[in-house]
């Protein structure tokens, strides 16, 4: 698909104007212990119970790096198919605020452990894009400022504080907010593969600053050709937003207000925004000249980060099979569509569930009973599927049960249910409920000869009608509660009725 | 009972083990020489209580023929250096009242290996200055006086307090830190040996951080076999610093009695600096004479870049500063002004908290790491550094150890120089390159000024070649025969 297809354009008085969008994506590494501390990462812990002298900026106090922390970075480099650099350095960034206790953020500028890589990104109308990424890098996370304990104090948690992070930037690469909620689920979805971090956007696990501009048609492929930013709009970054809808409008919001100001013969200013997610509106923050200057300089505590190539090829081997190989080999190996592979592989774990129904099934009718039944039940049930109380075997046997004609698709509905309610499985409940399929034809015989004798009219009509006999086939089920096996049903109507049925 | 103070450490430890007299005797006269020299301003905190019971301890191991290497010893302790519910003040108002949760490792393994705690020792504020002027609680005093003139003297810096106490007889040993000269320079003007390991030796865990990259403890103790028993206690991997040596620590005390038969003496001709006073260098031609007496061979060598070492160190110490010291901020621990205001609460803490020498240094050190002026700056410094070390590298391949000046002067007098930053940054200019560049560096105490002050010899090693230092440090300090002794004024 071309860049200039892509683009969604947003009609403003002077013509249509396209967004361009990148987003730094803030993951917090799934770890035991923070990035230079032993303290625990633990969510959720009373205030202040997770810190280290270390976490505390307690002077003489040295950072040590968690080794663990670095084995995440450098797998979600790999996942991200990116450059791993052999040598990164930690460097400080300088300021004042009193939930960062040394004064300064160990993180890394000039020289960060990953570097350019790549994310598929699969759009909702089953095409897929190219993000490229800029880079990632490992950084501590600061604690939190509480300001609503006491009308004249702000008090401050530090279990935060020094927890591991990976900046995880992109380039400029998303056009639309649907591409950049899209990306961020992908990415999201990569790292919960990977086990790099939980994703939990709820805990602030992962969280965006979003980077948007806009541009007159045709600048965006200047700028790809070139790699000039001037041929882009100047940028606005949006912190800290929180979960992927408020990143789609907040983009929304920020592009349409972009529009306004030039269209309005103003200019954009370089600042950074926040999203007031409750009236839905980016808010000015501080601007280019009132930014910072973070002295950033190499942590003299610390040496750089020198990585061995076994220790990568070791990683490496560990890597689990990523989505988007998994989608391709469901696609050649089980047959899915294309549409269903994505579905499956959006978890890890409706993935495995879906590996483990399948064994020696009918794997896409094992494919849609998860997209249909499954998740319809889970998600009126805001449940996970690792919560399912239809187990993946359970399943599996059901879809058995089907092909071996022991019931009907029709019946499995009924039995489905059942086992989403009770656990139970789906064998036992066939036997107890009698659910069995009939397909003794001559019980069924007597049923269809029933069902002929009772309704000549009916019969008289299928001449002119053909498409009548589905009736017929439905009273026939309904006379043997619905046991008979339909296909039996049907060629034994034929055969009985003949030429009877017109063409 | 002070006759006991003016042993050797090691033989106060030798005396120890033979039971010649108690550790609670050796402490008691230690903690009552301390009380008694109030007047030098060497200690900020006296613990005389715990040294006591430290010395108790230390009396039932020496009964039961156990005990460390310092088992029984009183040592004092630069206040940089963070210990366990006594406060740690680094000279600065700022940490006023800070009792630290946690020991340094230094500490910890002194008292490990039998040490007892006299005290925390005055210093310039957070280690920075060459004369102990800039302590929030008054300068420390050097014992020696000019003759009969009553001026006081400054003992160097910013282990001032420990190289006045040392010289003064209080205790036996001192624990110090040197950053640009902090250990030798001090020791140098107060007649006291002086050794900063090679940058990695000590771990760094638990001391008050000055400038990072440069940072390294050491002792100062009255003789060079004292320095060799009290530096391979405070030695060690730890990893807690990520720039900690995993190395083997030699026993340094074994080479105290080697000969430099053989050995050869670089001396560096950038370090004829002109202005210096003639006795200083006339001092160092006589250090070079004793070592080619000992036998040792003698070899001019080059370090080019010599001149460039003191601005490079005055942009990269700065710079390291004044983020190592951004978190002291009024919020967690010392000192705090408060204010509705959060930041009029940064400003009026950090103005009130930090002296004008510190202040001057975050000044310095913001100004070179802010944008624009970063790779004019520290960029730059850091590459002089390399060249710094290059030059030492091609020296170390014509000689094994160098010979210098340790200090441009006898110790001055207080108020003489503290209103010229300048002149006083120069007090490191023998110093400052060994820092940079990471290397071993002893200072020597070899004669008298003309005026009848101490004036101290260096030697600079190769990266953790110690040994040499130690070996050759012996024979200069049995060729020189220092035997003088500050005249007691303060009691």
């Amino acid at each position: 698909m071309s860049e200039a297809k892509r683009a969604k354009t947003i009609e403003g008085m002077t013509g249509p104007w396209e967004i361009v969008i990148g987003l730094e994506v803030h993951a917090q590494v799934q770890s035991e212990a923070k990035l230079f501390s032993g303290a625990s990462t633990t969510f959720g812990a009373e205030p202040n119970a997770n810190v280290s002298l270390v976490d505390a900026g307690m002077p003489g106090m040295l950072p040590v790096i968690n080794d663990f922390c670095v084995e995440q970075a450098v797998r979600t480099g790999l996942g991200l198919n990116a450059q791993i650099n052999k040598v990164s350095v930690f460097d400080r960034k300088n300021y004042f605020y009193p939930d960062l206790p040394q004064g300064y953020q160990i993180s890394q500028f000039k020289q960060p452990i990953v570097g350019e890589g790549e994310v598929i990104v699969d759009l909702p109308g089953g095409e897929s894009v190219t993000v490229r990424i800029e880079r990632l890098h490992l950084e501590q996370d600061a604690g939190k400022s509480l300001h609503d304990q006491d009308p004249n104090h702000t008090y401050v948690d530090l279990n935060r504080s020094g927890v591991a992070l990976m900046e995880i930037v992109s380039k400029p690469d998303m056009r639309s907010s649907d591409e950049a909620a899209a990306y961020l689920k992908k990415l999201r979805n990569l790292l919960r593969y990977l086990g790099t971090c939980d994703g939990n956007m709820d805990e602030g696990s992962m969280r965006a600053d979003v980077n948007v501009s806009i541009c007159k048609p045709g600048a965006y492929e200047k700028f790809r050709e070139t790699g000039s930013f001037s041929h882009l709009g100047t940028r606005c970054e949006i912190k800290n937003v929180n979960s992927m809808k408020f990143v789609a409008q907040a983009i929304e919001y920020e592009a349409r207000r972009q529009i306004d100001v030039v269209e309005g013969g103003g200019t954009v200013n370089q600042e950074t925004r926040l999203f007031d997610n409750k009236a839905g509106v980016t808010r000015a923050m501080r601007s280019k000249e009132e930014a910072h200057d973070y002295r950033y300089f190499p942590d003299p505590d610390l040496l750089p980060l020198e990585l061995e190539d076994d220790f990568i090829a070791r990683i490496k081997a560990s890597i689990p099979e990523l989505p988007d190989a998994k989608k391709a080999r469901f696609v050649s190996e089980y047959g899915l569509s294309v549409y269903d592979a994505g579905l499956l592989v959006a978890e890890r774990e409706t993935a495995a569930y879906f590996e483990e129904a399948a064994k020696g099934r009918d794997a896409k009718a094992v494919a849609n009973w998860i997209a249909g039944d499954l998740f319809a039940s889970l998600n009126r049930d805001n449940k996970s599927i690792d919560e399912s109380p239809v187990s993946a075997a359970a399943l599996g046997e059901m879809v058995g049960l089907i092909s071996d004609n022991t019931i009907s698709g029709r019946i499995a509905k009924d039995v489905f249910v059942i086992m989403y309610a009770t656990g139970e499985a789906p064998a036992k409940i066939v036997e107890e409920k009698g659910l069995r399929q009939v397909t003794d034809t001559g019980a069924i015989g007597a049923a269809v000869d029933e069902v002929i004798d009772a309704n000549p009219a009916k019969v008289a009509e299928l001449l002119k009608k053909p498409k009548l006999l589905g009736w017929f086939v439905g009273e026939v089920m309904k006379k043997t509660q619905g046991k008979a096996n339909p296909q039996a049903v049907n060629d034994l109507l034929r055969a009985k009725l003949g030429d009877r049925i017109g063409e | 009972m002070s006759e006991l103070l003016k042993m050797t450490m090691a033989e106060a430890r030798d005396g120890l083990r033979a039971k010649a007299f108690s550790s609670a005797e050796l402490t008691a006269a230690a903690s009552s020489a301390v009380a008694e020299a109030r007047p030098l301003n060497a200690f900020i905190t006296e613990t005389p209580e715990q040294a006591a019971e430290m010395a108790a301890a230390s009396d039932a191991k020496l009964a039961r023929g156990e005990g460390g290497a310092l088992e029984g010893i009183p040592l004092g302790i630069k206040d940089l250096f963070c210990t366990k519910g006594v406060q740690t003040t680094a000279g600065s108002r700022i940490l006023q009242g800070f009792k630290p949760v946690y020991e340094s490792t230094i500490t910890a393994k002194l008292w490990a290996a039998g040490g007892v705690m006299l005290g925390k020792l005055n210093l310039d504020e957070f280690a920075m200055g060459s004369s102990n002027e800039t302590s929030y609680y008054g300068p420390a005093i050097n014992p020696w006086r000019r003759g009969n003139d009553d001026t006081k003297l400054v003992p160097g810096g910013s282990s001032g307090g420990s190289s006045a106490a040392v010289a003064a007889d209080l205790c036996f040993g001192a624990t110090a830190t040197d950053t640009g000269g902090s250990i030798r320079q001090p020791a140098a003007v107060t007649g006291t040996v002086g050794i900063k390991p090679t940058y990695g030796r000590c771990s760094r865990w638990g001391v008050v951080a000055f400038a990072s990259s440069l940072d390294q403890a050491g002792p100062i103790t009255r003789t060079v076999k004292d320095a060799a028993i009290m530096l391979r206690e405070m030695c060690g991997y730890d990893p807690k610093d990520s720039t900690s040596v995993d190395m083997a620590v030699p026993d340094f005390e074994a080479s105290c009695g080697g000969s430099v038969k053989g050995l050869r003496i670089g001396v560096p001709k950038e370090y004829r600096i002109e202005g210096v006073p003639e006795e200083v260098d006339h001092l160092w031609d006589q250090g070079i004479a004793w070592l080619k007496e000992a036998g040792a061979e003698i070899v001019e060598v080059s370090l080019p870049h010599t001149k460039y070492a003191l601005p490079a160190y005055y942009i990269v110490a700065p710079a390291e500063a004044s983020s190592n010291l951004s978190r002291y901020d009024g919020v967690k621990y010392g000192l705090r002004v408060d204010s509705d205001d959060l930041t009029t609460m940064y400003e009026q803490t950090r103005a009130a908290g930090f002296g004008r020498e510190v202040q001057r240094r975050i000044l310095i050190g913001t100004y070179v790491l802010s944008a624009g002026y970063y790779d004019a700056y520290y960029i730059k410094a850091q590459k002089v550094r390399t060249l710094i070390a290059n030059d030492f590298t091609a020296a170390f391949e014509k000689c094994d150890v160098l010979l210098t000046p340790a200090s441009p002067s006898p110790a001055f007098g207080i108020g003489e120089k503290s209103n010229d930053p300048i002149s006083m940054y120069l007090n490191d200019v023998y110093t400052v390159t060994a820092n940079l560049v990471g290397l071993p560096g002893i200072a020597v105490p070899a004669g008298l000024s003309k005026t009848g002050l101490p004036l101290g010899l260096q030697l600079i090693g190769r990266a953790f070649d110690e040994e040499t230092l130690f070996r050759t440090g012996a024979v200069l300090e049995r060729a020189a025969n220092f035997t003088g002794k500050p005249g007691k004024w303060w009691a």
